[in-house]
């Protein structure tokens, strides 16, 4: 009982002093957090959304989408391979994830498999891509699921910093973007309480083509949403003839992929808003030839598959800079603007789950909250005395430095602080004088039964422990399992918990045991009152 | 200094001699929990059933209109929404179904929520919103069942651990005492129809949890009572147990039912409902230790044997006869 060895006294003092200047700057105002010197710890607990106020996006690609994707180009360099070994291929088809085409002339099959090898390839010797020849002439390429598991890990990373950029753009938000599961992406922004702008500008994929009209299409099956062999129909809502439809040349056109720039201005003639962007060399090359081949045609500029304008090329574009015009407001062409400086997403993104949280119902959460937990703990701390006397403010002295502890170790880990979490901190209040309650009735049962005070303190602690380390590991366990399978304000609860149950349970064992021994070695007392 | 004392020391409270009937009172209660949610069922939020809600506070009123409101969302269009009030008497919330095809087109589900937000604010220019949930079917679906796994993990690693740290028929004991406490939360929710969201399975992952506390505590105290008084018959030897642990108990779930009982009082009304389960649920996990928990063990054949190696009596002819293979 006596022996309570100064090394550890020194050891508990030191960590319950670190925990405890880690949760001064969560305690204190705004205005005095900024004068805190540098060298004290500066880290303080996050709101969540429920209490700062904010939004939260969940987004989900479509991951057969990417693997889609992925097919498209792979024709393509299949198709730009085969050009450059001279062979000819057809009957190409996309079926069931596959990619498959017939050399009929059966001499080039070879060729045409020297041809595959170097695009089929990755970056590590492997293959991203199985392929076989059925039928003597039939090649079939099929993606590795390796390939495609990382191709969608790919498109998912890049999109979260597109996201990223997107949002930066709008201005002072200070965004939490999380990949979650291998097909989602959480977008939370605290502070913003109405979402749309934030979500017109995610949710656009922003993919930018440039392709030529076919002005040879017949109209009536352009209408119908028909088109002919290598053309394809786009919608075109904003078509100044009444159509909703137009015709465009599916090759010879270029992707909006090398822009160096893009920002809102305004058409020279017309005044009308209008988006400028500038390609790079690579671009404004390809951008140039195709301007100087195709002079007094219309080309269209096609936004995610749908064409937004389809002016004349007047003469041919070679600096690189150009300019989209369209039916703009100023707001729409930044918008624009944004989503093309900060590239296109890989893949479609949805909005799966969204909430949003006012900044008044926050702040009252809070201080109501606040005040609630106040009141629970003064209550619990004067209920604890008048039953326990000597022994109450121990165990009293142990909640306070638990509370302290829950709040410096959770600002150490900058843990988010939910409305859950509120009331978990009130529970584990509650719960975390259960300990000494356990401890301190078995000391008042073992001196009624006659032992003496050091002995009776003594079988207290150690007869009261089994049943509290229990209690807490089967909590523990809950606590995991809640975060495990939790979300959002709910994980932020599950943190509350665990933190308290670790704490709690050593302020109300280990610190209450040095008191009480202290005490005991200070004035040897011949009486207990417990 | 004299000191209160809640529970007068040596109690002897014969609290297991009603266990048959209260035994079959908490079976009764149970189905009649049952039988609510099936036949009221509960009033899932968004989050589990998918859909939008609309949280509102409109400021220059005592009492904000629900049956107008109702009205003039349903003129919109979108179909029928519920609307109760939350929090404040002015507080209301709107639920709505997401529009037919929103799954694929999340634009719908926003054009939704912006013509109900610009009624509210045309009609009732004070309105503040407080808050737009929208979630998808896919993922109100994933949420409830990782709910429901969490629930159920929750309740068979604990029994485990019992199980471990005991002996089996403590860990039964502990399940269905476990059992009986969110059964009957689920029927208080069902009756009183709060609304059933995410807080609530973090507010029954608590009460799983410190139910438990309760049952350990008197589990362990049975346990030592069990080895110390080898000759104690086994109702006797429970109520003796119970009554040692008495003044714990009582002054336990003070001090966890004061701060909740503020909370419920003094807090933020959104979190009202999580703040009653949790209360609730000490209340019923401290019975359940007591009337579930203990009286299992009489039924499961919990002696004094139960703690030190077996012998199970049986002859050494009798275990060759069942295949042991000793050699004689």
């Amino acid at each position: 009982m006596t022996d309570f060895p100064r090394w550890r006294v020194i050891m508990l003092y030191a960590i319950l002093i670190f925990g405890v200047v880690m949760a001064i700057p969560s305690l204190l105002p705004e205005e005095t957090r900024a004068k805190i010197p540098s060298f004290f710890p500066q880290e303080t607990i996050n709101l969540g959304l429920d209490l700062a106020g904010g939004s939260h996006i969940l987004l989900e690609a479509d991951p057969s989408q990417v693997a889609a994707v992925r097919l498209e180009a792979m024709e393509d360099s299949v198709r730009s391979a085969m050009k450059r070994a001279d062979v000819d291929i057809e009957r190409v088809s996309r079926n069931d994830g596959n990619l498959s085409f017939t050399v009929p002339n059966s001499s080039k099959v070879d060729a045409a498999r020297e041809a595959i090898l170097p695009i089929t390839a990755n970056a590590f010797g492997g293959r991203d891509w199985d392929f076989q020849v059925n039928d003597g002439n039939r090649i079939i390429l099929e993606p590795t699921d390796a390939s495609i598991d990382n191709s969608i890990q790919q498109a998912m990373e890049t999109a979260k910093d597109v996201i990223d950029r997107r949002i930066n753009e709008l201005g002072t938000l200070e965004p939490n973007i999380i990949l979650q599961g291998e097909n989602r992406i959480v977008v939370q922004v605290p502070g913003l309480d109405d979402p749309e702008a934030l979500k017109a500008l995610i949710g656009k994929t922003a993919k930018l083509e440039f392709k030529l009209v076919d002005e040879n299409a017949d109209p009536d099956l352009t209408a119908q949403g028909k088109a002919r062999v290598g053309s394809q129909v786009l919608p075109y809502p904003t078509n100044p003839s009444g159509v909703p439809f137009m015709a465009v040349r599916r090759i010879g056109g270029i992707s909006g992929d090398n822009l160096t720039s893009a920002s809102q201005s305004f058409d020279q003639e017309t005044n009308q808003p209008v988006v400028s962007i500038t390609f790079n060399s690579e671009g404004g090359q390809k951008f140039a030839r195709m301007t100087q081949q195709n002079t007094g045609k219309l080309f269209a500029i096609i936004l995610d598959k749908q064409i937004i304008s389809a002016p004349v090329i007047n003469e041919p574009i070679l600096g690189g800079a150009s300019q989209i015009s369209g039916n703009f407001s100023i707001e729409t062409a930044n918008e624009l603007a944004i989503t093309l400086r900060s590239g296109a997403l890989p893949v479609d993104l949805k909005i799966v789950e969204e909430r949003s949280v006012g900044p008044d119902l926050g702040a009252e959460s809070i201080r109501l909250g606040s005040i609630a937990a106040m009141i629970g703990t003064v209550s619990v701390l004067v209920f604890m005395v008048i039953t326990y006397g000597r022994f109450g403010i121990y165990a009293n002295g142990a909640l306070i430095i638990n509370v302290l502890l829950i709040l410096g170790v959770m600002a150490l880990f900058n843990a988010t602080l939910t409305l859950p979490g509120i009331a978990g901190f009130v529970l584990t209040v509650g719960a975390a004088v259960d300990a000494n309650v356990l401890i301190n009735e078995r000391i008042r049962e073992e001196r009624r039964r006659g032992r003496k005070i050091i002995q009776a303190i003594e079988v207290g602690y150690k007869e009261a422990s089994r049943a509290i380390y229990d209690a807490n590991i089967t909590n523990v366990i809950a606590a995991v399992l809640l975060f495990a399978f939790g979300s959002g304000p709910v994980r932020g609860f599950a943190i509350v918990l665990m933190i308290g149950i670790v704490t709690s349970v050593f302020t109300a064992v280990v610190i209450t045991r040095m008191w009480v021994t202290g005490w005991i070695k200070r004035n040897r007392p011949q009486e207990l009152v417990i | 200094m004299k000191l209160l004392k809640l529970v007068p020391d040596n109690t002897n409270i014969p609290f297991l001699k009603v266990r048959v009937v209260t035994f079959i009172v908490s079976i009764l209660i149970m189905a009649a929990s049952i039988g609510a949610v099936l036949t009221q069922g509960l009033n899932f939020g968004v989050d589990f059933i998918g859909g939008q809600m609309i949280q509102a506070t409109i400021s220059d009123v005592e009492q904000a209109p629900v049956e107008e409101i109702r009205t003039k969302v349903n003129s919109l269009g979108y179909g029928e929404p519920t609307i109760q009030r939350f929090g404040e008497p002015n507080q209301i919330s709107i639920r709505m179904k997401l529009p037919e095809g929103a799954e694929d087109e999340p634009e719908l589900a926003n054009e939704m929520a912006t013509s109900i937000v610009n009624k509210l604010k045309e009609d009732y220019p004070n309105t503040v919103i407080d808050g737009v949930d929208s979630v998808s079917g896919k993922v109100s679906s994933e949420l409830f069942s990782t709910g429901v796994t969490a629930l159920l993990a929750a309740m068979f690693a604990i029994a485990l651990y019992i199980w471990v740290r005991f002996e089996w028929q403590f860990g039964v004991g502990a399940l269905f005492a476990l059992m009986h406490d969110v059964v009957l939360t689920f029927g208080l929710f069902a009756v009183t129809q709060l609304e059933f969201n995410l807080n609530i399975i973090a507010a029954l992952l608590t009460i799983i949890g410190y139910s438990l506390n309760d049952t350990i505590v008197v589990y362990d105290r049975i346990r030592e009572n069990l080895k110390k008084y080898r000759k104690m018959d086994m109702p006797a030897l429970l109520d003796l147990s119970v009554n040692e642990t008495l003044a714990r108990t009582v002054m336990t779930s003070i001090t966890i039912l004061v701060p909740l009982v503020i909370l419920m009082i003094f807090g933020p009304k959104v979190i009202f409902g999580f703040a009653a389960a949790m209360a609730f649920g000490v209340l019923i996990g401290t019975y359940s230790s007591v009337y579930m928990a203990a009286p299992i063990l009489i039924w499961l054949k919990v002696g004094p044997d139960s703690f030190i190696p077996v012998d199970d009596g049986k002859s050494q002819e009798d275990k060759m006869k069942e295949g042991y293979g000793a050699v004689v």
